[in-house]
């Protein structure tokens, strides 16, 4: 995505909330959700991640064998490019070390769950922190708030300027490798997105009528953003964090595939193990088949959820 | 030979490799195996022969390379294929004899006309030119130019900073000369004398009796001082062998040629069957053994083997498996434990790991047999000294519980302990065999975490930096190595020598600074009998060995491929198991 497409769609997501005249913030929602019951992307999306959660939380105690432990390192001869492919002991075979492909699955799904959320988390709240200064500044702040909102923006914008993906492994690479770099690495990324998208958001409240009833009451500024704009201006942000889980998941999963992650290689996780199954991927695809269809699947549940949120929250996409 | 820059290639392309046979076990192949004096040849043949013999001159011999060399200049270079690959256009004052199996290890006079002479005390070495030998412009090599070559390959890091400094080290006033560059005085290093034309002599500040494993580097070739570019030397090579420089393009290919001024009769060392030899840089590494499958080239110049995709194409029929040689590449996998970080401070600790570690499942994770032997000595059995021993057996070297439990109970931690192991985060064998490692020692209640690191400063910041290590308690360290020179000081000395320790880029990970080590290789490279210094070797990997500080793990091995078109092929043990480059030809004409 290109750095103009992508400020664009964020600043048209800002929007939303600021589109529908006449419903309130809680209204919005419920015509939103009853809408969203009926989206058939909404659905879909909801079973992946429901089932995905579930997986993630349960995994461990359910997998069948050791994810670490190399059981059936007598099975496999890489010399002579002889794998074990899926049986009824392994559900989906062994890998390169002779361990459980389907616990080593199962295990991996929580780390990349934790590695999604928590940096989705990171992004979320320091986005969100700086967004909220920004809109509160320029809506309310008179002249000397709107250069600092300038300044901020501009700042977000250079970060938005860069590749994420450049980024993220750049910070990763200065920071050294680990599972908390990966976390704050794609965390950063995700930062000027939900800044630029709050304050858009704010901004577009800023100029409604029942803030200038407040602020003609004589309400504190303070107390106007955080009772009155900032609940209003919160949509869009749930709908960029579904939608941004699915990118930290594939970011995490890319960082780790380039060797940046968790620094032990016998901890299961789906990037992982996609960048070990492909030294064999001539004699054992299925290897890297399996990693590779959790991420995509998974992230393909994110994207669908967000962009059903999304178009129920959109008036102007309404069939 | 060289420990970084060498095992950077063993690692990657050797950790890839596999092979036809079980340990030097042959199989009949029964396909169009190439006929070897009528006889069909078979999978490893040319570890103890020369397979496909010939005397038939003519043709273009062609290697490839999936990478570039540190350097084509025998005075920059620290690469085992380069020493290999040099001597088609360089002379050495020695070098190893051209022939199959351990014979190749011999070493033989080249340039000089006898072995060096050595003083009583092994301090003074004597060498004799042979008369007549010709560059390519005629004019001919005098001891002058070998004394330059070797001040500017060791003195002169501003211009040439490749190749090793052994020469450096053990000159008497090493450490005073500024190199050739700087040092514009016409005498050079007062050291290496050379009283005439034919006669060089050097003088060491300490005995060294490997001394002419020294003379057969790459560094002895000699250079007129005349045509010396420093650094742009490289790129018109002055040639005293059989070929010449037709051309070279830095970083792409090389074309060598006959040399007109060569003399069979001043070389006993070189056939020199071919006509022209071409060398191209960069090829895909797939590319490359598709095009050795396919007898389009004659030989993969890096000479660590097939890759592990293109070994299941040769593995698995028979007439193809008959054309491949799996021999030891000289180098050594093991296990380093800090004898600095505790409970590895305790010798019964270090003791439970080597009855725990389980090598069978290290060799599985390694990709096999074919891959590697499991090791039970420091010295691989291609390096002189090798002697085979196993002080901490356990049957089928699966490791032996109960053993390791005994002395983690002497050791008084009788429930285990958790500890770090490091690996080489972009060598992903390294970390296959790190992984089987942690797994073993699980058994027993030692928890190993591992923690991966660049290779390129794993031992300037990680593992080869003791404060590092300390501080981060890498207690168990994967380490590779193979030797400069293959004799038991080449390689153990770097390793096991107390004086190897240093505060960064050390390769004595384990900080093994134990007297009577140390001892007995000081008095063993003062040892001028070959015989009975030999023997020290063994003795050394012994002592070592009581000390427990390092597992080994692996002998390396490569499964290397010889086309239909090469002849003359044979593995020479002196070069990391690579096939003798001096050897080779072709009947393609």
């Amino acid at each position: 995505m290109t750095t103009s497409t992508k400020a664009a769609k964020i600043e048209r997501l800002a929007e939303l909330t600021a589109q529908n005249e006449t419903s309130s913030g809680a209204s919005l929602w419920r015509e939103a959700f009853r809408r969203l019951k009926t989206s058939k992307m909404a659905i879909i999306g909801g079973v992946v991640i429901a089932a995905f959660i579930v997986m993630a939380v349960v995994g461990p105690w359910v997998a069948p064998h050791s994810p670490k432990a190399l059981t059936w390192k007598d099975e496999v001869f890489l010399n002579r490019g002889e794998f074990v492919g899926p049986r009824g002991e392994n559900w989906f075979g062994l890998d390169h070390l002779g361990r459980d492909m389907f616990s080593r699955f199962l295990v991996g799904a929580r780390q990349t769950l934790l590695v999604g959320v928590v940096s989705m988390l990171i992004g979320l709240i320091i986005g969100a922190v700086i967004g909220v200064v920004s809109g509160a500044a320029a809506t309310l702040g008179g002249a000397a708030g709107r250069r600092v909102d300038t300044v901020v923006m501009r700042i977000t914008d250079i970060m938005l300027a860069l590749p994420s993906l450049l980024l993220a492994a750049s910070i990763a690479a200065v920071m050294g490798q680990s599972l908390t770099t990966v976390m704050i690495a794609v965390g950063v990324v995700q930062i000027p997105i939900f800044a630029r998208l709050l304050r858009g958001s704010m901004l577009a409240q800023g100029s409604k009528d029942y803030v200038l009833a407040a602020k003609s009451l004589g309400i504190r500024k303070r107390r106007i953003v955080v009772t009155q704009i900032l609940p209003n201006s919160l949509s869009p942000v749930i709908v960029q964090a579904t939608l941004s889980l699915a990118t930290a998941i594939i970011e995490a999963a890319a960082l780790s595939y380039l060797g940046l992650g968790n620094p032990d290689p016998s901890v299961p996780e789906w990037g992982v193990m996609l960048s070990q199954a492909q030294r064999f991927f001539d004699n054992a695809p299925m290897m890297a088949v399996y990693p590779a269809v959790g991420i995509i699947i998974t992230a393909l549940g994110f994207t669908l959820l967000g962009e059903a949120m999304r178009e129920a929250l959109d008036p102007k996409l309404r069939g | 030979m060289k420990t970084k820059k060498v095992t950077a290639v063993i690692g990657t392309a050797l950790a890839l490799a596999l092979t036809a046979s079980a340990c030097g076990g042959s199989d009949d192949g029964d396909g169009d195996g190439k006929k070897n004096n009528g006889k069909k040849a078979v999978a490893d043949a040319a570890l103890e022969a020369v397979v496909n013999q010939s005397t038939e001159r003519g043709g273009t011999v062609t290697f490839e390379h999936s990478d570039v060399p540190d350097s084509l200049d025998p005075g920059n270079t620290y690469y085992g294929w380069v020493q290999n690959f040099s001597r088609l256009y360089g002379r050495s004052l020695t070098s190893f004899k051209p022939a199959a199996g351990a014979e190749g290890l011999e070493i033989v006079p080249d340039l000089a006309t006898s072995l060096g002479k050595p003083s009583a005390d092994a301090k003074t070495w004597t060498y004799q030119l042979r008369k007549g030998v010709k560059y390519d412009d005629g004019s001919e090599v005098t001891s002058k130019d070998v004394k330059y070559a070797v001040e500017r390959s060791n003195f002169a890091p501003e211009a040439l900073s490749n190749g090793p400094t052994y020469f450096k080290a053990y000159l008497e006033g090493g450490d005073k000369y500024k190199g050739p560059y700087k040092d514009k005085s016409p005498e050079g290093i007062a050291s290496i004398e050379t009283p005439d034309d034919h006669t060089i002599v050097f003088k060491l500040s300490k005995p060294f009796a490997d001394f002419d494993y020294l003379a057969t580097f790459s560094q002895t070739m000699p250079v007129p001082q005349a045509k010396d570019k420093g650094a742009e030397y490289v790129k018109n090579i002055v040639s005293s062998g059989p070929y010449k420089f037709e051309s070279y393009n830095e970083g792409r290919n090389a074309v060598l040629v006959r040399n007109p001024h060569w003399d069979k009769k001043t070389d006993p060392v070189r056939p020199a069957l071919a006509d022209r030899i071409e060398v191209k840089f960069k090829v895909n590494p797939t590319t490359v053994d598709q095009h050795l499958l396919n007898d389009q080239i004659t030989v993969d110049a890096a000479g660590t083997g097939l890759q592990t995709k293109s070994q299941p194409k040769v593995l698995t029929k028979s007439a193809e498996k008959a054309k491949t040689d799996n021999p030891y590449a000289g180098a050594l996998t093991y296990l380093a434990m800090s004898t600095k970080v505790a409970p590895f401070d305790n010798v019964e600790c270090r003791k439970a790991v080597q009855y725990a570690v389980d090598k069978a499942s290290v060799q599985q994770a390694l990709g096999g047999d074919t891959k590697g032997d499991v090791a039970s000595t420091m010295l691989p059995p291609t390096v002189n000294g090798y002697v085979k021993a196993d002080m901490y057996p356990t049957e089928g070297n699966k490791g032996d519980e109960a053993k390791a439990k005994e002395h983690l109970g002497k050791c008084g931690q009788p429930n285990g302990f958790t500890t770090n192991l490091s690996a080489r985060a972009d060598r992903p064998d390294e970390i296959s065999m790190a992984t089987a490692v942690k797994a073993s020692l699980e058994r027993v209640g030692i928890k190993a975490e591992i923690k991966t690191f660049p290779s390129g400063k794993y031992f300037a910041n990680f593992a080869g930096n003791p404060s590092y290590v300390h501080e981060h308690k890498l207690g168990l360290m994967m380490m590779a190595w193979g030797a400069d020179w293959p004799t038991g000081f080449g390689f153990l000395d770097q390793i096991v020598n107390g004086s190897a320790i240093k505060p960064s880029g050390g390769n004595n990970l384990m900080e093994l600074d134990d007297p009577k080590v140390n001892a007995a290789l000081g008095e063993g490279i003062g040892m001028t009998d070959a015989d009975e210094r030999t023997k020290k070797w063994g003795e050394v990997d012994k002592l070592v060995m009581e000390t427990a500080s390092a597992v080994p793990l692996i002998y390396r091995k490569n499964l290397l491929y010889r086309p239909d078109s090469a002849t003359n092929v044979t593995v020479t043990q002196a070069y990391l198991g690579m096939y003798d480059y001096l050897l080779i030809g072709t009947d393609k004409k």
